[in-house]
């Protein structure tokens, strides 16, 4: 059994100053006539590991898919309220939402490799947005493959299918491809849920190391991964944000009754 | 590793504003395409009509149930292609139906699992073969069979019995409307035993296993627990099977005779609509008699359409029940 | 006791009778098949691929048939393929929550099974009869007409098996929705789509009614797909009510030829889609 106090304690950020890279306000969320985010609030710092916890059906990853729009594939989802990132607010229909999804990375539970080689899925990601030679284009794909921790595994085999590979290796892939495009903001859906323990401590490992460069959101049912990992957690419980505090004193000494119930395991 | 992430933002911009564009585009493409399949079933019927307008102009109602045909004097009726078509397609589904459905009763619940796979694509490959292969074959090989054996045995046998006499009298041709709906009911066949296949599946295997469980056999659990899940979906499958029967052309126009006349005798040549534009249409001289022709199509289609329709709206709610397309 | 074997006699009569069914069925594929392989191997050789066919009473080939055949084909299926791809992707990618999709889904059904001479006659009244002949041109384009609804079904059917996640993953690394569809769900569907083509092009080998008010026929081989063109099925229906038997020999091995081709294209669609579930 993990000590949560002692994780957290490890992971407290060193003192630099805190900047909001996106604000939440005010956010309603709508499918079809079901009201499922309740007027939230909440800060996501740059380049700081934000997690976001809560029983199912709470709506946090009904949040992550507000982050970068996804959720304009179906017609009968909307949202109302406020996010701001840099300035301007991402939810305004004027705003390019190709553009966001360049500077707002995604990972899904599920992995989704392509159905192209190890090297074409990073490089199909890569292509998108630059045009490269040949041997740039190469070094490109190793950085984003290293980057993901995955570069050892696969160099001797970049031409085989993406979807050979095991799960671990997939969801890693999927993060070289989304670090591939150098995004500013990383927003994962609880990306171990189908990984067994190794593949789940090896992307831990890579979140923390990601946290350095990259603005951070996870969401995760895992408590205690959210302990081991993150900065900032955010409590939410039925469409509506409970708490929002550092992990360490989150943890320890939660101000709301229900963010104790779930984290000593009452309920959820 | 982690001070070598350089956080750049990608050059953006003037790539996209064509992606837009893109976008909207294939939207557009899109959207044509699938109107215009609609377009052309309404263009179809649209053409149909206009081609048949001269025959209704000249006879008026009256051509549905005139069975004369006539080039030289121009007059042309519909009723005895229309029985023909009707009695045919009759014909094929009285044999196909029961042998269908015992085929997929056969394969789903009977047949031993290795079997099942050979039997069913050995089966599929009747609804490969073309319908001209289905006429060349019944011209040659099985007409003479009927005309030698069969027919006569049939003649022999019902010769004094009252009823059926008239319907199985007659020279044994070989040809005829006995013929033909034998060709339609083997080409109808693999249909019929591949949707009744699909549907016999959709019932639950839990229900199965309780019936069996309490000592059913394999009949009654067909008849309790199966038949009443696909009941609806098993029409359905009739109906397709008799709507590609009413518009099969080449299978028939070799077997069929080419007669115009309604005879009472199964056994005497007669003409489907199908048949008799095949055979005419390209001679057709003078407007009416292309015309005529035209009008027979355009009720060949109609009958067409309500059947397919009725059958595709019975599937779609034998689909709806289980949850499946079929 | 007596109830029990009563229940187990009508158990007995009834699977025999099915199985009987099922040896009934299995028979008339046996017949036919030895029939056409029969009657269509003792015509089978070189001169059939390479003479035209001949005057009554005369030894040919098949060759301007064979010629015909396949350039109609091929046309049919470069008009009705991206036609039907188009309309698919709409009902399955864009429109897939509208009312449009309901309707069209079931007219491209009524469609798919439609009587075929009367989709040649649509096209003799809208392509020949105003230029006054017929044209292979004419031809090409009513089987195309049959080719477009078999695509928009199997099209359909395989661009719905592709996971939504996928494109959402594709969505989310910024790629517009056109390109979603076209790199990504096209390619996890490519090897069904691919299917749905070879079964309209088996589908297609074997009509004839829709050329004979179309394309008609031509003794001689022609290349011209702006007049009459012959076809395999055409002749086949020519040679085979007539009273020579010659033409009568040559109709059997084209019957088999078609055949042939059918049957390796259904074996072929077989092979990719099993090939395709073991991956």
């Amino acid at each position: 059994m993990i000590d949560v106090a002692e994780a957290v304690r490890n992971r407290m950020p060193a003192v630099t100053a805190l900047a909001e890279k996106i604000s939440v306000r005010g956010l309603h969320f709508y499918y079809g006539k079901n009201h499922v985010l309740r007027g939230l609030d909440v800060p996501l710092y740059a380049k700081r590991v934000t997690a976001f916890i809560g029983p199912s059906g709470c709506g946090k990853s009904t949040l992550l898919r507000t982050l970068n729009r996804i959720y304009d594939l179906y017609p009968n989802q909307r949202a109302e309220g406020e996010i701001i990132m840099d300035g301007k607010n991402i939810l305004a229909p004027e705003e390019d939402v190709t553009l966001l999804r360049a500077r707002v990375g995604m990972v899904f539970q599920k992995p989704t490799p392509f159905p192209m080689s190890v090297y074409e899925n990073v490089a199909f990601a890569i292509r998108l947005y630059e045009r490269l030679p040949r041997a740039e284009l190469d070094v490109r794909v190793e950085q984003a493959l290293r980057r993901a921790a995955l570069w050892d595994e696969v160099r001797d085999k970049l031409g085989v299918s993406g979807m050979s590979l095991s799960g671990g290796q997939q969801q890693r892939l999927c993060i070289a491809r989304t670090v591939a495009v150098r995004p500013e903001v990383i927003l994962l859906d609880e990306p171990c849920s189908a990984l067994d323990p190794i593949s789940t401590a090896k992307i831990e490992e890579l979140i923390c190391e990601l946290s350095s460069a990259y603005t951070i959101v996870l969401v995760t049912h895992n408590m205690q991964q959210a302990a081991r990992v993150s900065d900032f957690t955010a409590f939410m419980y039925l469409g509506e944000l409970i708490e929002f505090d550092r992990t360490s004193t989150m943890f320890t000494a939660p101000r709301d009754r229900r963010t104790m119930d779930y984290i000593t395991g009452r309920f959820g | 590793m982690a001070s070598s992430l350089p956080v750049a933002r990608p050059a953006l911009g003037p790539a996209f504003r064509h992606w837009r564009a893109f976008d909207c585009g294939f939207r557009l493409v899109t959207l044509t395409a699938t109107v215009a399949v609609l377009v052309l079933l309404v263009g179809i019927m649209i053409a149909l009509i206009k081609g048949a307008a001269p025959a209704f102009a000249a006879f008026g109602p009256h051509f549905l149930v005139d069975s004369s045909w006539n080039p030289v004097i121009e007059k042309f009726g519909a009723l005895a292609p229309i029985y023909g078509t009707a009695v045919t397609s009759f014909i094929a589904m009285l044999i196909a139906a029961p042998l269908g459905l015992g085929i997929a009763m056969f394969l789903t619940e009977i047949c031993p699992t290795r079997l099942r796979r050979p039997i069913s694509i050995a089966i599929e490959l009747l609804a490969g073969i073309p319908s001209i292969i289905y006429g060349m074959w019944g011209l040659f090989v099985l007409a003479p069979v009927l005309q030698n054996t069969v027919q006569p045995v049939l003649i022999g046998l019902f010769a004094r019995v009252p009823g059926l006499s008239a319907l199985l009298a007659g020279p044994p041709y070989g040809i005829g409307v006995l013929t033909a709906g034998l060709i339609l009911a083997i080409m109808v066949l693999p249909l019929i035993t591949s949707v009744a296949c699909d549907v016999f599946a959709t019932a639950p295997a839990v229900l199965k296993e309780a019936a069996y469980g309490v000592g059913a056999t394999t009949w009654e659990v067909f008849r309790h627990v199966v038949l009443p899940y696909a009941r609806v979906g098993v029409i359905g499958a009739m109906m397709l099977a008799t709507g590609r029967a009413l518009g099969e052309t080449m299978a028939v126009t070799f077997v069929v005779g080419n007669a115009h006349r309604i005879s009472g005798s199964l056994l005497a040549p007669g003409t489907t609509i199908s048949a008799t534009i095949a055979n005419e249409f390209t001679e057709a001289v003078g407007e009416r008699y292309g015309a005529a022709l035209m009008a027979l199509a355009l009720i060949l289609f109609a009958i067409t359409f309500v059947v397919l329709a009725a059958a595709r709206l019975l599937l779609l709610h034998a689909g709806q029940q289980t949850g499946q397309r079929p | 006791m007596k109830r029990y074997r009563a229940r187990r006699r009508r158990n007995a009569v009834a699977v025999s009778v099915c199985a009987g069914a099922t040896l009934l069925g299995l028979g008339w594929v046996i017949l036919i098949l030895l029939a056409l392989l029969r009657e269509g191997r003792s015509g089978m050789s070189l001169a059939v691929f390479t003479e035209m066919t001949p005057p009554p009473g005369a030894a040919g080939g098949l060759l301007n048939a064979i010629v015909g055949s396949l350039m109609m084909t091929a046309l049919a299926v470069a008009l009705g393929t991206p036609l039907g791809i188009a309309a698919a992707t709409y009902l399955a990618e864009y429109g897939r929550h509208g009312r449009l999709r309901h309707v069209v889904r079931f007219f491209n059904d009524i469609l798919l099974s439609a009587p075929s001479i009367v989709i040649g006659l649509f096209i003799y009244e809208i392509l020949v009869a105003p230029l006054g002949h017929f044209s292979g041109y004419a031809g090409a384009c009513a089987l195309a007409l049959i080719v477009v609804p078999v695509v928009v079904r199997t099209t359909e059917d395989m661009l719905l098996l592709v996971p939504d996640p996928l494109r959402e993953a594709a969505a989310a690394l910024g790629l517009p929705r056109a390109a979603v569809i076209t790199r990504i769900a096209y390619r996890a569907a490519g090897t069904g789509m691919l299917t749905g083509v070879l079964l309209a092009i088996a589908r297609i080998s074997g009509e004839t009614a829709p050329l004979l008010f179309t394309a008609l026929n031509n003794q001689f081989i022609s290349v011209d797909m702006g007049s009459p063109m012959a076809s395999l099925p055409a002749v086949i229906f020519q040679f085979a009510l007539s009273p020579y038997k010659e033409w009568q020999a040559l109709a059997w091995t084209g019957a088999l030829i078609i055949t042939l081709a059918v049957l390796a294209l259904n074996v072929t669609t077989r092979t990719i889609a099993s090939a395709r579930s073991r991956k």
